[in-house]
């Protein structure tokens, strides 16, 4: 009997981010034929590229697109830079911009779409804010410009306390109540992997560095669409959040999903599927 | 049944559920819940409820205190809670409910917590 083979492919790539040299892992899945509008993933914070595993696998989305989803630095496969153990890890809005930038620019994309999820939909923003021409569209999952604290991260990341448990029972909350339970488990699973304080690195960005009140104000849509999409049960970026956010950005078309929670993408990919199939082919027009 | 009455009911809740009680294995911790006015004291030993009152104590030492109003306890229990009322810190985030003391033995066995006081969703809903 032959293997049943998942269809994406995963491989690493070398490149520069910020003057540092990265070896990022990424997984991708397209037409047979090649080609494909790039569509490249950005996971949450704290997690990983598996979070797209079923979009890589959809094949009414890999018929048009190339889909890529990356590890950011050290996340997931992508080997931390060398010397991580003097640092504490801390994205900022300039490394996170870098970081999309150099794996778009070391791959060869030419225009790509950018869908990003929490953290990813705020870089997203920023990459509309500043660099809106490189992009054929942006779509920013769970994203607004700002978002209040709901707990202190410095829970994140102490000897005394689990770090990948605490984590995963922190987001928890984040999944809506309808999500399938495989659905909801795999989700924390990588929530459960992540490396010590990475999660925490992350929300740095996400509460001190990446404040996009007023900026949000200059993105032009016509120069790229801009779509956002929320879960009504994410009471993190909440949907009153995303709709203040696109109220202020002239052509964004912004939905509000049901049934979904922080992670439409992996916490339930059928229920997901009815809301990204329209805007992707929207995209493709 | 008021929202204290369903919590009233949460040492069968818990002796039902084999999983949890495995999850809670390390949970060795004094606690208090407040559903609405009415305070609910939790002695929990290896995640079992050793001792569990309702009602006031005076003088009783606990490690922390979760506070949460009739109507936040009565969201969160529906069997499909709507947004906003559906995890601990939703009721948290919104004001709905507060956390004070050591919330370090919280915060080592988050999931566990969440998933006890959660516990009266099993029961049906108020008629």
């Amino acid at each position: 009997m032959a293997p049943a083979l998942d269809p994406m492919v995963g491989r690493y790539v070398r490149l520069e981010i910020e003057g540092v040299a990265h070896r990022l892992y990424f997984e991708e899945a397209g037409p047979t034929a090649g080609g494909g509008i790039p569509l490249v993933c950005l996971h949450t914070a704290g997690a990983d590229s598996r979070q797209f595993r079923h979009l890589l696998a959809d094949p009414e989305i890999t018929r048009t697109y190339r889909v890529l989803a990356f590890d950011m630095p050290w996340h997931g496969k992508s080997t931390p830079p060398d010397g991580w153990e003097r640092d504490e890890y801390r994205l900022t809005t300039a490394s996170y911009t870098a970081a999309v930038r150099a794996f778009c620019r070391a791959m060869e994309l030419q225009r790509p779409v950018v869908m990003g999820c929490s953290i990813g939909g705020r870089i997203v923003l920023n990459l509309a804010i500043e660099h809106a021409a490189e992009f054929r569209a942006l779509i920013a999952l769970e994203a607004a410009d700002f978002q209040q604290p709901w707990y202190d991260t410095a829970w994140l990341h102490r000897p005394d306390v689990h770090g990948g448990e605490v984590c995963a029972a922190l987001i928890s909350g984040l999944i809506a109540p309808q999500s399938p339970a495989v659905s909801r488990h795999e989700t924390l699973w990588m929530y459960m992997q992540g490396g010590p304080g990475v999660f925490k690195g992350d929300l740095y960005f996400y509460r001190v560095d990446g404040d996009l009140r007023e900026k949000v104000k200059s993105i032009d849509t016509k120069a790229c669409p801009l779509y956002l999409l929320t879960g009504e049960y994410d009471f993190s970026c909440t949907a009153e959040d995303t709709l203040r956010t696109a109220a202020q950005i002239p052509g964004a078309e912004v939905q509000i999903m049901k049934e979904l929670g922080h992670f439409p993408m992996s916490e339930n990919p059928e229920k997901f599927r009815e809301y990204i199939l329209p805007v992707l082919e929207k995209i493709a027009r | 049944m008021s929202p204290a009455d369903r919590f009233a009911r949460l040492s069968e809740l818990l002796a039902a559920d084999a999983d949890l009680r495995r999850r809670g294995r390390w949970v060795d911790v004094e606690c208090r819940v407040d559903i609405g006015h009415e305070p609910f004291f939790l002695t929990l030993r290896e995640g079992r409820l050793a001792e569990f009152t309702r009602g006031a104590r005076l003088l009783r030492s606990i490690a922390f205190s979760i506070q949460g109003t009739d109507e936040a306890w009565r969201s969160h229990w529906q069997a499909v809670p709507a947004p906003g009322w559906h995890d601990l810190f939703a009721l948290t985030k919104r004001g709905a409910a507060s956390m004070q003391g050591d919330l370090r033995p919280l915060l080592q066995n988050l999931q566990y917590f969440k998933d006890l006081l959660a516990l009266p969703r099993r029961l049906p809903e108020e008629s």
